[in-house]
């Protein structure tokens, strides 16, 4: 196993440990997300606006609350006692240090996604049977990338004043392109339209993923060296 | 100072933040065996040093060197031979004190990493708490477990920032035992402290920054009374 590869096991597992042990990221996220959901249900008529023409945007509306709740305290927990700089004197590269962090960011926000989605079949009374692994395969490469964005911003904004405000401020612009793409994507699959149809969209959110993730790991150095 | 092939050089350092230059001007060479105690009053660049010194900043202008080779923050494998000790711990407080020192021996890649931590606890007389929350640690017994992490991968380099802090006085006996073992075993020693009475005997050389640049740099003097008169005058000036 590479020196990277083994070093961002063990920052992501320590990660994965400290939330699993205080529950309290995750459960906000999912809470968040389930409020959200809530308040979308009691809010349209259905007599006016059906399920199928509001579900993908509430989706992603709500998966994108959840996930940025989950970015916000990705780096939140290594401003206690000066953290990062453990990591940062530790003779691992910058490249391990991001992968590491993407590692339990990409687990957290699909857990959130995880609880979301089910209540949301619930509220939105969808049937997902044969749209299931579609969905989950627009997800996962939906999440891949602004998860992918989001660490590295949430990396820039641990040591500002206002992180919570500036992470949703500074990451809005690249999250977008890859939610326009999985709601692009959902919103054809769950209308029972061939594949043919939103292949384009699942290309766009693969090369997407490809490109940012890419640059993200390059441009990480620079973000947490002072 | 002993000569030696030095394991950290620094030449001209300097860092700005902003408008406001901490670090002027600062050349130092570290050769194994050497204690050098760095004292300045509050603002001096003291802390700024040792974390230039680490890589946890990039110098403004100046160099660094070790082992005779340029040393940049980007550089991981350099980084392994490095230990400091900080203000703060650098762990996490909901973890135990045990999976903290797991964590650090795994980021040093270092082999059997549960025994290593047993044996940094072992070595800063915490073995009965490594299951405590680090949280849970009193002030003093947490600044043993920072010292701990800081060094569990055996550096030859340590850069120390006020190490005795809120130690009871068996503790801070044993941090000298260990320090002075350390240089023994050819360890070069960096140490800032506001009590230069507590590592005296220890030191081999004291440094003095005052206005970002060294205003004393010499062999340790035999007495601190002795110093302290020219030590008042530096920082004044």
């Amino acid at each position: 196993m590479s020196d990277t590869l083994r070093a961002a096991l063990a920052l992501a597992g320590k990660d994965l440990r400290l939330e699993f042990r205080s529950k309290t990221g995750i459960i906000s996220a999912a809470m968040f997300a389930a409020l959200v959901l809530i308040i979308f249900n009691f809010s349209r008529d259905p007599t006016t606006v059906s399920n199928l023409d509001l579900a993908p945007s509430v989706l992603w509306a709500t998966f994108t609350f959840g996930a940025m709740v989950a970015l916000n305290r990705a780096f939140h927990l290594e401003r206690e006692n000066a953290a990062f700089d453990g990591l940062r004197l530790a003779p691992i590269s910058r490249e391990a240090i991001y992968l590491g962090k993407l590692l339990a960011n990409l687990v957290f926000v699909s857990l959130v996604e995880a609880v979301t989605l089910p209540l949301f079949i619930l509220f939105f009374d969808v049937d997902l049977s044969g749209a299931l692994p579609g969905i989950l395969l627009i997800t996962l490469l939906a999440t891949i990338g602004f998860v992918g964005v989001g660490t590295v911003f949430s990396a820039m904004v641990v040591r500002t004043r206002f992180a919570e405000l500036m992470l949703p401020v500074l990451l809005l612009p690249f999250m977008v392109p890859p939610l326009i793409g999985a709601a692009m994507a959902t919103t054809r699959l769950l209308a029972g339209r061939p594949l043919s149809d939103f292949a384009g969209w699942l290309r766009f959110l693969a090369v997407y993923d490809l490109v940012f993730l890419t640059l993200s790991a390059l441009v990480f150095w620079a973000v947490v060296d002072e | 100072m002993p000569s030696a092939e030095p394991l950290l050089a620094a030449r001209g350092l300097g860092r700005r933040f902003g408008p406001s230059t901490v670090l002027r001007s600062v050349d130092l060479a570290l050769v194994p065996g050497q204690v050098v105690l760095i004292l300045g009053e509050n603002g001096s660049g003291k802390t700024t040093l040792l974390r230039l010194l680490a890589g946890l900043l990039r110098p403004t202008h100046g160099t660094i060197q070790l082992g005779g080779k340029p040393f940049s923050s980007s550089d991981p494998a350099a980084r392994r031979g490095l230990g400091l000790l900080s203000h703060q711990s650098l762990m996490y407080d909901e973890l135990s004190l045990q999976e903290n020192l797991v964590f650090a021996a795994r980021l040093y890649g270092l082999k059997e990493p549960h025994l290593v931590a047993a044996a940094a606890m072992q070595g800063v007389g915490l073995a009965e708490r490594g299951e405590s929350r680090l949280g849970s640690l009193s002030r003093g017994m947490l600044q043993r477990a920072a010292i701990a992490r800081a060094f569990i991968h055996r550096p030859p380099i340590l850069l120390l920032d006020e190490p005795f802090t809120a130690l009871d006085a068996g503790s801070a006996d044993r941090v000298r035992e260990w320090l002075s073992g350390r240089a023994r075993e050819g360890c070069g020693i960096l140490l800032v402290t506001h009590q230069p009475a507590e590592v005296w005997d220890l030191a081999t050389d004291v440094g003095v920054l005052a206005g970002g640049t060294w205003a004393i740099l010499e062999s340790r003097p035999a007495t601190l009374e002795g110093f302290l008169p020219r030590y008042r005058d530096a920082i004044r000036v």
